[in-house]
């Protein structure tokens, strides 16, 4: 069976297309790195294959059911780019993961949420936070919280949002340490990164997106020029790239 | 007359005892409510809905002055029920849309409300003195018929809002990740909306249309200064409201001031003093260091206490003494 299975996918999000025809197959027990640069799609892809953002066209199956209420949400985990902008009321990393229990059929969390939750965060290691407010962490404690709430459910397929994205070194080692585990355990992944860069060594496909259309499926892409040197020094200033050929490239955001 | 004999005459007063069962329930109801509000950033969509149930009290009394129903108000209330979920429901599905902002769709409620409701009741045969009870609220003269349907609204939205706290959190505090689970986050939103809605219309008698909002909102912002969680802030909300409300009516029956007022005034004045004492009692409890120690990735001299590096300082002239 197949993890993800969309055909001909459009997205159109304030009158723009932002993907225009992707078809993205993914089999159970794959890790899967979606490339691409800032506003190619990636993220609007994903969340129209999560149901985030509406379709425009093409046809959406996930775990085997087509997009909407008869999928297994319960084995679903996303794990977005950021945490929501924070509202005017304080939640703690506890809340915030136990939210994660719940899916499409269940509204109340289960009787033994607190024990899940923690294993959840200590798995993260972030145990020591599970009191604290999340409006008040770093943003990288912010992400090891946004990650154990997608964990918490036990998910056969995750899907990562950027998740090393302004994450210092160390704590980007531990991610790839508790994806690996992951996908040994058989969880199919599907992660969204700007560079391979340390997960080089989990990803078993990579898909890149250039404005809206995949242009490269298959193996790891070698990264441009010098930048694939083990010991390129990445500090230089980039430059601006230089504007899109075809059509406008928007980013765009959808909040609320 | 002795002070605990004012208490027992206060506690023996039938009036008195329908106005303290319609406050303790409207300012427990109300903050659980308030706190998602002020989760999803609606903090003033419950004024939205207050605007807008004053078109429905006057609809309802257009309504019973076409039936000839006594008293002329009877309708009133199920009227200002009616328009206050339309207008709610209405809010949701245009901040859904993103066409307008949320922002402006209430400020058209505002003004839609108030012109609507000013309107119909002189259509109605009413005056505008008739709206000032809804307006502004008139605890004191509240029924028994009135404290049933008060009773009844309050225990629902506690029911629902306490009941499904969990998945009412998950939709509000990150929508996309809501969606993302399958939660059936619009019928979610609405609901929060109906909530507000009833709410509105269950304190309207209490505090009065214009400040019904003020029991929803003011009473969450003192409780989210000290409480960590969600969970507490509702819980700290909820129990602030009931002290309100009840202090407030308290006072009214001694003073002869306007109930609304007074309890608003009470619950703005304990948010000032909770944002005053709170970083005085928090500074004194703040002894470790927030920040994770994990090294970085730069060689800089230590700068003070704490942040000493495993390098020497750097020993060329001019860094230190500028």
């Amino acid at each position: 069976m197949n993890a993800i299975e969309a055909a001909d996918v459009h997205v159109t999000l304030g009158g723009q297309p932002i993907v225009r025809g992707v078809d993205l197959t993914v089999p159970t027990g794959q890790v899967l790195a979606l490339l691409g640069a800032n506003g190619s799609g990636k993220s609007t892809l994903v969340r129209s294959v999560l149901g985030v953002v509406p379709l425009a066209s093409g046809t959406v199956r996930l775990l085997g059911e087509p997009l909407g209420r008869t999928v297994p949400w319960q084995r679903v985990g996303y794990v977005p780019q950021r945490m929501a902008a924070a509202g005017g009321v304080p939640a703690t990393a506890l809340e915030v993961v136990v939210s994660g229990l719940l899916h499409g059929r269940r509204l109340r969390p289960p009787r033994d949420r607190r024990a899940r939750a923690d294993a959840a965060l200590d798995a993260l290691g972030v145990a020591h936070l599970r009191d604290r407010r999340v409006q008040e962490m770093s943003g990288g404690q912010q992400q090891r919280v946004l990650i154990a709430r997608a964990l918490v459910r036990e998910p056969e397929l995750l899907v990562l949002d950027e998740p090393t994205s302004g994450i210092d070194v160390p704590t980007q080692g531990s991610f790839v340490t508790a994806l690996s585990r992951l996908r040994d355990a058989g969880t199919t992944v599907v992660v969204i990164l700007h560079e391979i860069g340390p997960f080089a060594p989990l990803i078993d496909r990579a898909v890149v997106l250039r404005h809206g259309r995949v242009v490269h499926d298959g193996p790891p892409p070698p990264a441009r020029g010098e930048h694939g040197d083990a010991d390129h020094d990445h500090t230089h200033p980039h430059a601006d790239p230089e504007p899109p050929s075809e059509g406008p490239d928007l980013t765009l955001e959808v909040t609320r | 007359m002795t002070g605990w004999e004012q208490v027992l005459a206060l506690l023996g007063s039938p009036l008195m005892q329908r106005a303290l069962v319609a406050a303790v329930l409207v300012g427990a109801a109300a903050p659980v409510v308030g706190t998602f509000l002020v989760q999803k950033r609606m903090a003033l969509m419950g004024d939205g809905i207050g605007h807008v149930a004053l078109t429905g009290v006057a609809l309802g009394w257009l309504v019973g002055t076409w039936a000839a129903v006594s008293p002329a108000d009877a309708l009133a209330v199920p009227g200002a029920v009616v328009a206050a979920v339309v207008g709610s429901v209405v809010i949701e599905l245009v901040r859904e849309r993103g066409r307008t902002s949320g922002d402006l769709a209430l400020a058209i409620m505002f003004y839609g409300g108030i012109a609507g409701g000013v309107l119909l009741i002189k259509v109605a045969g009413g005056t505008n003195a008739n709206l000032m009870s809804y307006l502004f609220g008139s605890i004191s003269t509240v029924s028994t018929g009135d404290l049933w349907w008060t009773a009844a609204l309050a225990v629902l939205v506690l029911t629902v809002g306490v009941g499904l706290r969990w998945a009412l959190f998950t939709v509000s505090h990150d929508e996309e990740f809501a969606r993302a689970s399958g939660l059936p986050v619009r019928v979610l939103s609405m609901l929060v909306a109906t909530l507000a809605a009833l709410t509105v219309t269950v304190a309207m008698r209490v505090v009065g249309l214009l400040l019904v909002s003020a029991l929803m909102i003011v009473p969450v912002a003192v409780a989210q200064i000290f409480a960590r969680s969600f969970g507490r802030t509702m819980a700290v909300a909820s129990a602030v409201g009931i002290s309100v409300s009840v202090v407030g009516l308290v006072i009214t029956y001694w003073n002869d001031v306007p109930p609304g007022a007074t309890i608003v005034v009470l619950a703005i004045a304990l948010y000032a003093a909770a944002a005053v004492t709170h970083p005085l009692l928090a500074r004194r409890r703040t002894v470790h260091d927030p920040h994770p120690d994990l090294s970085d990735d730069v060689l800089v001299p230590a700068t003070g206490p704490g942040c000493e590096d495993d390098v020497p300082r750097d020993p060329r002239p001019g860094t230190s003494a500028g």
